[in-house]
């Protein structure tokens, strides 16, 4: 078994599931022949054909509404918007469409769709390529928004929200597309939607992020370890619905949290779990919770992106503010 | 100079207000008079559902209504030409389509009287069919995304969405008979072209001489027919859904008729658009001039329309009673439907709205 890449993990999930379920369908700006202008899709067209690999026409409305009329008929449509900063037109079909027909006819039509799409900064991509707007979606209820941080989540998070009976938005962080590979059997097993992954244990304070910032996060894990600081680490994978009893016991063991997220501070998902953490777990706190996030500006074109994203040193530094609180 | 495209736009029409027939080659179904008559009944029947829901809204027992007055042979036509197997993806004012296709007035009464078991159309082939669109013109890409999933499964099927003449400015609309075209997929898309979108009259909707050539631009075949005019509506429905059907692809199709109620009861048309053009509308009612037709071939008279009043009207008594009887849905409802399975955080905001209906507090 070879070791793949988080963009390659994307690509194995496709084609293992397009393998194995006829009713699963790839469309949307340059996925066919190009394989995709990230190549998540490369390869697939030749296998399963341009029919079940489309090509649409230059229009993410069309992309986004075709997809809930495939997944009406009972198809399992995977639709690419080719940047989350292009995913604006796509927004009625998924708030008012995607998210909503099972409610609006009790359940007599449903969306099975995934909405995928390259998601963050940090490439030096061109303006409006470098987006984070999870928070976006998060308040629209009757989705799910999942954001992989490694190839072994990006495999089973997709096969996940390829089988699961609603729509999935579904954000690969692109700045760690190809930043390390592991070995991911391509054994078509799922990992579980709406569930956090602790992926490191701590005493001391608790580090809840999600995407790229994973990877900031675990080295600001190492680097407060060498301090004698003790990190739990919670990738939350799944913001909506939300695993908060994961987050919760986690607090209450380490009474400090600090949440870290790329889109900007107010409003960011960030708000949700400190607001959710001072109404369930206020007594538990030793310290107050602390964000570091991108900040209430857009993010700037690449020559400054990096002192927008949130760094090992800004999550450091908050985590022993946290710990000098009390 | 060289031409690199041009395009005529057809309009047809067989039977004029009046009633009178003005072209010969009329097709097989409008010469047997069993089926015109059947076609006339539901028209009649909209008609009457439509003026009981009106008086449902005015006595306060519904919410806002979009009423489908003058639109009968538009929406009937479109609705009879249809096989159960295909599937409707319509707006929200074609019920004369929907009631042909089973969708019960219970039903619809039941949705604009604020309760989402409404959409949740029980007899096939609706069953199968969209629910009302409310956000104009996105229902056209569910009908697309439809069409799509039956070329892929080698189904004779088409997908049908209807849309209005202020809908056709919406980038959906154009969006879905695009991909159909360039997909070559079996749709058919309707404009239901009443000349006004709320208070906006065609005119400021778009300069294009017919709204039909808009199909022109996603290289379909485009027809404008009378609207009013049933044999035209059924006529041209059955070609495209046959084109369509034999997967030469999408057509859009123009029904020029003319809206003789309000946008919807919470609207008062008078402040935008003088009588006198309405007087002239009802001059051209759908309804009479079928019942014209029918007249003179004798297949309907006095004493048959006096039983299809009483016939219609003991109907929507039966379908308000139903309405009104139906229980309010439990609290839990507003939860049950977000998702397959109610995840364990909502089920804990559901918990919290169910401990007050319990009186717990």
């Amino acid at each position: 078994m070879a070791a793949i890449t988080l963009i390659e993990a994307v690509t194995q999930a496709l084609a293992y599931e397009m393998q194995h379920d006829d009713s699963v369908v790839v469309l949307g700006e340059d996925v066919g022949v190009n394989g995709g202008v990230f190549r998540a899709t490369v390869g697939l067209q030749e296998k399963f054909g341009e029919l079940r690999v489309l090509d649409t026409p230059l229009d993410e409305t069309t992309i986004a509404g075709v997809t809930v009329g495939l997944a009406a008929q009972g198809m399992k449509p995977v639709a690419e918007a080719q940047f989350e900063g292009f995913i604006y037109p796509m927004m009625e079909q998924i708030a008012c469409h995607a998210a909503r027909l099972r409610n609006r006819t009790r359940g007599r039509i449903t969306v099975p769709a995934v909405f995928r799409a390259p998601w963050g900064g940090g490439i030096r991509a061109p303006e409006h390529h470098s987006e984070a707007n999870e928070h976006l979606f998060t308040n629209i209820p009757g989705l799910r928004v999942v954001l992989p941080s490694s190839p072994a989540r990006a495999y089973g998070l997709l096969l996940a929200a390829i089988r699961d009976p609603d729509p999935v938005m579904f954000f690969e962080p692109k700045r760690i597309y190809r930043q390390y590979k592991e070995e991911v059997p391509d054994d078509g097993e799922a990992l579980p939607l709406d569930v956090c992954f602790v992926l490191r244990d701590g005493t001391d304070v608790t580090l809840v992020t999600w995407g790229a910032q994973v990877k900031e996060t675990l080295e600001a894990a190492d680097a407060l370890a060498e301090e004698g600081i003790s990190a739990e680490v919670i990738d939350v994978a799944t913001l909506t619905p939300l695993d908060f009893d994961t987050i919760a016991e986690s607090v209450q063991k380490t009474g400090r949290c600090v949440i870290v997220h790329e889109a900007p501070k107010t409003a960011g998902f960030g708000a949700e779990i400190a607001a959710r953490l001072a109404e369930e777990c206020m007594y538990d706190l030793l310290a107050p919770v602390m964000r570091v996030t991108g900040y209430d500006t857009h993010i700037p074109l690449f020559r400054l992106e990096m002192k927008y994203l949130p760094s090992t040193e800004r999550i450091v530094e908050a985590a022993k503010r946290a710990i000098a609180a009390s | 100079m060289p031409i690199a495209a041009s395009f005529e736009i057809e309009y047809l029409q067989y039977l004029d207000a009046d009633g009178k027939l003005v072209r010969k080659d009329l097709p097989a179904f409008a010469k047997d008079m069993e089926t015109m008559v059947k076609l006339y009944k539901l028209m009649v029947s909209t008609r009457v559902f439509d003026a009981k829901s009106i008086a449902l809204q005015r006595t306060g027992k519904l919410g806002t209504y979009a009423s489908c007055l003058g639109h009968e042979a538009a929406h009937v036509g479109i609705g009879s030409a249809m096989k159960p197997e295909d599937v409707l993806a319509p707006s929200y004012r074609e019920y004369g389509a929907q009631l042909f296709r089973g969708v019960q007035p219970r039903e619809v009464y039941m949705y604009w009287g604020g309760d989402e078991r409404g959409n949740d159309y029980q007899n096939e082939p609706a069953r199968h069919d969209f629910a009302w669109s409310v956000p104009i013109g996105t229902q056209c890409l569910h009908a697309a995304g439809s069409a799509l999933a039956f070329k892929i499964r080698k189904e004779k099927r088409v997908a049908v969405c209807t849309i209005g003449d202020g809908g056709s400015s919406k980038g959906d609309f154009y969006g879905a008979i695009n991909i159909a075209g360039a997909q070559t997929l079996p749709m058919v898309a309707v404009i239901v072209n009443n000349q006004w979108a709320i208070s906006v009259p065609r005119r400021i909707q778009s300069s294009a001489k017919t709204l039909a050539q808009k199909g022109i631009a996603a290289g379909l075949p485009s027809i404008q027919v009378d609207g009013n005019d049933i044999i035209a509506v059924r006529k041209a429905m059955e070609d495209a859904l046959d084109r369509a059907r034999r997967g030469e692809g999408a057509s859009v199709i123009e029904c020029v008729t003319y809206r003789l109620g309000d946008h919807t009861t919470a609207d008062d048309a008078r402040r935008y658009r003088e009588d006198a053009e309405v007087k002239d509308a009802w001059t051209k009612d759908p309804v009479k001039r079928l019942r014209i037709y029918l007249e003179a071939h004798k297949a309907w008279n006095e004493k048959k329309e006096k039983a299809l009043q009483e016939e219609c009207g003991d109907w929507m008594d039966n379908e308000v009673n139903a309405y009104l009887e139906s229980k309010v849905q439990p609290v839990s409802a507003m939860f049950d439907y977000t998702f397959a399975e109610v995840p364990a955080d909502l089920a804990k905001q559901r918990e919290l709205a169910l401990s007050f209906e319990k009186g717990a507090h």
